[in-house]
């Protein structure tokens, strides 16, 4: 699952007129996306930098196209030279998408993503949601399905809910919402009861999400349950008994540190009982 | 843990690990060889509506010694690595928030300030906030004789003339701090930045190692 906030970086082209006073364009043939694609799958520290160096000979005779390079998180533009703010693997996606695959556990919150949060207060029309990042998020009391000024929702202070950041950037108040634009609940809401909530690193969460992942697959041959999943690191989990839903916690936590040999070893010696 | 040996720059044997501790954001200990700190990192977090600052994250440091309680020495080195950590943290990407840096010394044999000020670095990469430089620091000791002695120990430091400490970014290799104590000249103190700017490098390849190796068991 890619995380939000991408930035678009256009390399340069340039007009030149040729004597007879026609347009020829002719664009600069940058080598820094090549060089990007040189490091794909590198481990890149903060302060390693890719520049816009143009090559000395610009062809005049082909056509070619200006390339855009996307660049998602970790990568910052700094005048004429991207570069790495945050540590780890450099991801591609073709075309042209560049981002860094980093490990970390604080939650930033973005635009769009769906997270865990739980209901910290009630301040007339709005609840305050605490969402694991640097401030509350605020979720409006109107913000759920079939709700009126004069039908309120049934929140109470503590609650889960699962919902979709609608604003979300550095400046301002973070704001949820659990419906959608066309004001259809899409799984969002208050949830909770008989399940339990726990934490797991943003990289899992990630994983998790991504299409066609093994751990869900593997998740799903053991015990039937039910799994909520935040992009905030919070998972919560409900199965049959208090004691497949401990199981099936500790496996989810535990995957973070395990090569994918030793989980479906570990998921293997549970489903024959052993645990 | 990753270890790495000493060199003609004669640093003494240095690792590190990074994540150890369950609770923090990031966290890193750092080892040169008998000093060890062990840094934690919380952040961006929520801050007091008094000490927030409307448009850029604010960092607070603290470094607790081994034995006792922190005093005025500690609050120098504090504003030392709070300088330090200011200058390449990029913190207008967090405003009105707050960042928590906590030191902990668990052995002191020497070259203290730059084990502390190695240990906020792999912690501030673990923790994924976001930097522009990477930092590292470098001791050195002026001996009586006119020798300059990097990464001394706690007996070395003792008997020189001279002591400094200097923050060494990873760009551009400039100093970002320097912390000095004792008498020398403005010729030995030039030597002694081109030593730690060469030792630095060692540093730098270092946690390159380090953080190469980490990415490589979790895939």
């Amino acid at each position: 699952m890619l995380p939000s906030c991408f930035l678009c970086v256009t390399l340069i082209s340039i007009r030149v007129r040729n004597i007879n006073g026609a347009d020829l364009t002719v664009t600069r043939t940058c080598r820094m996306f090549s060089r990007l694609k040189q490091r794909v799958e590198d481990v890149l520290l903060p302060g390693d930098e890719f520049s816009f160096e143009t090559d000395d000979t610009i062809s005049l005779t082909e056509a070619v196209k200006p390339e855009k390079a996307v660049c998602g998180p970790g990568l910052r533009r700094s005048g004429d030279r991207l570069v790495v703010c945050k540590s780890g693997v450099l991801r591609h996606k073709p075309p042209n998408v560049f981002w860094i695959d980093s490990q970390q556990r604080r939650y930033v919150p973005a635009k769009g993503e769906t997270v865990i949060g739980i209901v910290t207060a009630k301040s007339g029309d709005v609840f305050k949601v605490d969402v694991g990042g640097s401030e509350q998020a605020s979720l409006s009391y109107l913000a759920f399905e079939g709700a009126t000024k004069r039908n309120r929702p049934n929140v109470q202070v503590g609650d889960l809910v699962f919902a979709q950041f609608i604003i979300a950037n550095k400046d301002m108040e973070p704001e949820l919402s659990c419906i959608d634009s066309s004001g259809r609940a899409n799984g969002m809401g208050v949830f909770g009861a008989g399940g339990l909530l726990f934490r797991v690193s943003l990289g899992l969460v990630r994983r998790l999400l991504s299409p066609h992942n093994e751990v869900r697959s593997d998740l799903e041959t053991l015990f039937p349950c039910e799994l909520v999943v935040g992009m905030n690191g919070r998972l919560w989990v409900r199965s049959s008994s208090i004691q497949q839903t401990l199981i099936i916690a500790n496996l989810l936590q535990s995957c973070e540190t395990m090569t994918a040999q030793q989980r479906k070893e570990l998921f293997r010696r549970v489903q024959q009982g052993a645990l | 843990m990753e270890v790495c040996g000493s060199s003609n720059v004669s640093l003494r044997e240095f690792g590190c690990e990074q994540s150890l501790l369950s609770r923090p954001d990031g966290s890193s200990s750092f080892v040169q060889g008998d000093t060890s700190v062990m840094a934690g990192v919380y952040g961006p977090a929520e801050v007091k509506v008094s000490k927030e600052i409307y448009d850029r994250a604010i960092l607070e440091v603290l470094i607790q010694p081994k034995v006792g309680l922190p005093s005025v020495r500690e609050r120098s080195q504090e504003q030392c690595v709070r300088e330090t950590c200011e200058a390449s943290l990029l913190l207008s990407l967090h405003p009105r928030s707050s960042l928590t840096l906590i030191l902990q010394v668990l052995h002191d044999d020497g070259s203290l300030l730059s084990c502390c000020l190695n240990a906020a670095c792999m912690a501030l990469m673990d923790a994924g906030l976001p930097m522009s430089c990477l930092f590292c620091g470098v001791t050195c000791a002026i001996t009586a004789e006119g020798e300059i002695i990097t990464d001394p120990t706690a007996a070395q430091e003792k008997e020189s003339r001279a002591l400094m400490t200097f923050a060494i970014d990873s760009a551009e290799r400039r100093v970002m701090m320097s912390s000095t104590k004792g008498s020398f000249s403005v010729h030995e103190l030039q030597q002694c930045i081109a030593v730690s700017q060469k030792a630095s490098e060692k540093i730098f390849q270092f946690y390159r190692d380090s953080v190469k190796r980490r990415y490589s068991k979790t895939h």
